[in-house]
């Protein structure tokens, strides 16, 4: 696949004058959903079928047969949710019994008698540790009751090779292994094969219902667009993912379209007409959730991440003129957090399609950033993003996914010798608590060093059952099916509290905090006198206890063995969950409060960061790639003013800030450009702002689509900029 | 900042750059206050910020001096009219805070600004901070009134890379009614620099009722027309947001009920200094 790109793309150095605005037809099919989203907005879902979705169990669906370009829905209608019980079947209950269907009797009764979920595995497996630090919130959002998601199939596959091919290259894999004793490996390894195999037939059936025969390569642009999707939608139709991400396609269908329009059989108009139907196809992909999974993970994601730009190893830019047509839909359909486009940046990239990322962000806050540098060095030049910030060498390596341990908890569990601050209740390891009335910097840290390593253990056992649950009762055949035998496996963990643990930590060491005990003995509060350096700031004297905080945890998950043998990494990422974190977790000794949010992913604390960008990014630069591999999220918000008085200015003054942040050790930057105004008047009128798309770490959602109280925590976020 | 001094400044530290700040310097004595005045070891600073990017050219770092002899009447900083109201910051702890901005402001294309208060009431430590700067390869701005250009020798102007002058009216009656100060101060320092050919922008502070007579913008417009060393025109529409700083002062705030200037006064303003051949937004 590597080879492919590399030997026929051709890079594009110009800037975007060449891209032509949405046709009629493209326009009328979206203003024809549009009506649609208005209506699932008002119900919650627009409609439900209960037939459990499997690559094949749904006829061929269309929005508009005859005006549309690329074909395939989830389900036989736009917008229509299916059930996908392999997860976990109680979630599904929840959202029937919310949405206000009743379940059908012959699905209940599978799924409770004959056929076992991941959901239910998992909690046969749970230890006692495990459920308890479950129902105390310290390790909270681990995938044991939907699809744990965060893989990329290399949809590229099927259209550069036809399934065919495909299948016999596994045949041929399987065959590879024939010689092996049969271990408990070597059997899941040939039976994982063999379902790989049928879903790839099964994706050739559904295809052929749509009158495609994807056995062959694509052989035009609109093939390779049509075979690639088709098999996105396999994986989407098979798998309720936390994240379904598409990989990094731009470049790779730019060699077809360039192809196409130096025959003359393609037009630049045409070739947008087919980047846009795509990308409407991808803006409606649905799964169907409960109420509490939107509101942990902020609205509805489905992280349909699309890699745009890098640079290759060879030092040419893997930049084409469909780099540029995908993020010209943004203008074309307006703007929308799904796909979720992602600029892998490098200050090396094109001076125009810089300044152009610019300008899209600035217009539309519908792009996030990351670091091509600091990933291509360590995953390859053929790398996407899975979610907001996990790279991947696609088609070579997947990722076990696994939610987050709440560190801020944890530092408080050592306080109080492994009581929970809040319930009072012994879950962590009884040891000795802090017994003076002020806290020392020696004492917390040892104390803190080993509640680490206990909640380390209980969180790789965690997540090793909920993996070899997965894999047994929810695996992802097709997406699996296009990736190579024994790919790199990485088990991502996670930390909520970063920016939290760092004050807390410079409050005991450069100020006096002093303890408050309710009556039974727990420490509730505590009382800082002085102040003290806060994260944020470009302050080595904080900045440093941050890093310290990540790799320490690191090092201590490392300690303990994964399933599958899977890299241990790390992401300080917590989407807008930051929000539920904070609700479940008491005082702690930066002065922050009781249910108070926390800083979303390595964000400094809201307010705390007193300086300005420049000095907040540099302090987040400065957490150690190597112990959290799985990315560092940092979401800044700019009112347009503030980046320049002029238009051109603030396009310029912005792509100078990438440049900056991404030429030192800068690894994410999602940039959102509003004004607090807008934000203000939208929580009182979603009905004016049905597409006002906000950045939050790591991603972007529909501003009304959040919580009340999530869009005030965007809004008290700091808004950088508003001198002069 | 050095250690000593960061710690020191640290517990000064309000929690954001433009909330309001006041007294923090009073427990220093005048005789202190004159000598550091005097020698320019130490200034007195209301706050930084970094990643400006309307302070000047490209990214900036900015810093926020304290003390202003000017009474303007729209101001929006009135809590850095006293020196007192500032943080004492040393000439080597800022140098030491800047130097760590020094890469990523060249990448940025951005530098280093001092804005107030007024800064050059400080023009010791203005000077010495400067020329550190400089030396440096950070580029340099000055954000000022022009009143006290006069302090500044021409050497020292050469390490200002870019002054930003405030021209505020052109009738003096007017300006004095404004600024409570005269204007013919800030047309000598302009003319200076126009004899010395630095590098300037002028920025223009537009409030309706009050800044809006077009025959002065026009001389304004005029005499930086002449000058030949206005690159470019700041246009600044007034903004409500300092209000609040006068009323937590107890200050007398004459413009509660002003308004900002609509787009079209402030695309008719720019068209006039546009019709000098001025570059102005």
């Amino acid at each position: 696949m590597r080879d492919f790109i590399q030997l026929n793309y051709k890079p594009y150095e110009g800037d975007e004058a060449f891209l032509t605005s949405a046709t009629t037809r493209t326009k009328k099919l979206w203003a024809r959903l549009t009506e649609l989203f208005k209506e699932e907005q008002k119900k919650g879902v627009l409609d439900i079928s209960q037939i459990p979705s499997s690559i094949t169990a749904h006829q061929p669906g269309y929005i508009d047969r005859e005006n549309e370009i690329i074909v395939g829905l989830q389900t036989e209608a736009p917008l229509k949710r299916a059930i996908m019980p392999y997860g976990g079947f109680r979630m599904i209950l929840n959202a029937l019994k919310t949405y206000g269907y009743e379940p059908d009797p012959h699905v209940v009764e599978t799924f409770t008698k004959y056929r076992k979920t991941h959901n239910e595995g998992v909690f046969d497996a749970y230890t006692d540790d495990v459920r308890r630090c479950r129902s105390s919130h310290i390790l909270t959002g681990l995938p044991d009751a939907y699809g744990r998601g965060r893989i990329i199939g290399d949809y590229r596959r099927v259209a550069l090779y036809g399934v065919a091919k495909l299948i016999e290259y596994k045949k041929q894999e399987k065959q590879a292994i024939d010689s092996s004793m049969s271990t408990d490996e070597i059997i899941r390894d040939r039976e994982e094969m063999s379902e790989q195999i049928r879903a790839l037939q099964e994706l050739q059936q559904m295809a052929s219902a749509y009158g495609f025969d994807i056995s062959v390569p694509a052989r035009n642009g609109q093939e390779a667009v049509q075979w690639l999707y088709l098999a996105y939608l396999a994986a989407v139709k098979e798998q309720n993912g936390a994240a379904m991400s598409l990989g990094r396609t731009s470049t790779f269908l730019d060699i077809y379209f360039a192809r196409d329009i130096a025959a003359g059989i393609l037009t630049e108009e045409r070739a947008q007409e087919i980047v846009d139907d795509f990308v409407i196809k991808l803006r409606i992909v649905r799964f169907l959730r409960t109420p509490e999974y939107d509101a942990l993970f902020a609205g509805d994601p489905t992280w349909v991440t699309e890699s745009i730009g890098g640079m290759g190893d060879d030092g040419r830019p893997l930049v084409t003129k469909t780099s540029f047509r995908f993020l010209h839909t943004l203008y074309n359909l307006g703007p929308a957090p799904e796909p979720n486009l992602t600029i892998w940046y490098s200050p090396r990239l094109p001076d125009a399609f810089r300044k152009y990322v610019a300008k899209v962000a600035i217009d539309t806050s519908s792009i996030q950033f990351e670091s091509d540098e600091i990933m291509r060095r360590a995953w390859g030049d053929d790398s996407g993003i899975a979610c907001c910030v996990s790279p991947m060498a696609l088609g070579k390596q997947m990722q076990f996914f696994g939610a987050r341990a709440n560190l801020a908890k944890c530092l408080l569990y050592a306080i109080n010798g492994g009581r929970d601050e809040i319930t009072g209740n012994q879950v962590g390891p009884s040891s000795e608590p802090v017994t003076g009335d002020y806290l020392s910097v020696e004492d917390v840290l040892s104390k803190f060093e080993r509640m680490m390593e206990w909640l380390a253990g209980v969180y790789v056992n965690a997540m090793n059952i909920i993996h070899y649950m997965h894999d047994k009762y929810a695996y992802e055949r097709l997406e699996m099916a296009l990736h190579d035998y024994a790919p790199l496996r990485t088990m991502a963990f996670g930390m909520a509290g970063m920016s939290v643990i760092a004050d807390s930590l410079s409050a005991i060491k450069y100020a006096n905090v002093k303890v408050i005990r309710d009556s039974t003995g727990l420490i509730t509060d505590f009382k800082c006198e002085g102040d003290f350096p806060k994260f944020g700031n470009n302050d080595n004297r904080v900045d440093h206890l941050a890093a310290w905080v990540v790799t320490t945890f690191m090092n201590k998950l490392r300690e303990y063995p994964t399933y599958r043998n899977a890299i241990h990494t790390q992401s300080i990422l917590t989407i807008t969950s930051n929000v539920v974190y904070g609700k479940n977790t008491g005082n702690t000794p930066d002065g922050r409060l009781k249910g108070e949010p926390f800083a979303p992913g390595a964000n400094p604390m809201h307010g705390r960061d007193s300086h300005g960008i420049l000095a907040s990014a540099a302090s987040v630069a400065k957490i150690p790639y190597r112990d959290a591999a799985d990315g560092i999220s940092l979401t800044t918000t700019l009112i347009p003013e503030g980046l320049g008085r002029i238009a051109e200015d603030r396009a310029n003054n912005l792509q100078s800030m990438l440049d900056a942040f991404f030429g030192a050790t800068g690894y994410h930057m999602n940039v959102n450009v509003l004004n607090r105004e807008t934000l203000l008047d939208a929580m009182d009128h979603p009905e004016k702002y049905p597409s006002l798309t906000i950045r939050v770490s790591g991603y972007a959602v529909n501003f009304i689509r959040l919580t009340r109280e999530q869009q005030m925590d965007v809004i008290n976020r700091t808004f950088h900029g508003l001198q002069s | 900042m050095s250690k000593e001094q960061s710690s020191q400044a640290g517990s000064l530290e309000g929690k954001s750059p433009f909330e309001l700040r006041i007294y923090h310097g009073e427990n220093i004595s005048k005789s202190d206050t004159d000598k550091a005045l005097k020698s320019g070891d130490i200034g007195f600073l209301h706050s930084y910020t970094t990643g400006s990017a309307v302070d000047g050219p490209g990214m900036r770092v900015v810093a926020w001096t304290t003390g202003c002899h000017w009474r303007c009447q729209y101001c929006h900083n009135p809590d850095t009219w006293k020196i007192h109201n500032g943080i004492p910051v040393t000439v080597a702890s800022a140098v030491e805070e800047l130097k760590k901005y020094r890469h990523g402001l060249k990448t940025m294309k951005g530098g280093f600004t001092l804005s107030g208060g007024e800064p050059l009431l400080q023009d010791r430590f203005a000077a010495r901070l400067f020329a550190e700067v400089h030396a440096m390869g950070i580029h340099t701005a000055i954000d000022t009134n022009g009143t006290f250009g006069s302090r500044l020798s021409d050497e020292e102007l050469k390490s200002i890379d870019l002054v930003m002058l405030g021209i505020k009216t052109w009738d003096p009656e007017r300006h004095k009614k404004l600024t409570g100060a005269a204007i013919r101060p800030v047309l000598e320092f302009a003319r200076r620099l126009a004899a010395a050919n630095r590098p300037v922008w002028v920025r223009f502070v537009l409030v309706p009722g009050l800044t809006d007579n077009m025959g002065d913008i026009s001389h304004i417009a005029k005499f930086c027309a002449d000058l030949g060393n206005v690159e470019r025109v700041d246009v600044l529409p007034f903004h409500q947001m300092g209000r609040y700083k006068w009323r937590e002062l107890k200050l007398n705030y004459l413009l509660t009920k002003t308004k900002p200037p609509s787009k079209e006064l402030i695309e008719r303003v720019c068209s006039l200094f546009r019709a000098e051949g001025l570059i102005a937004y």
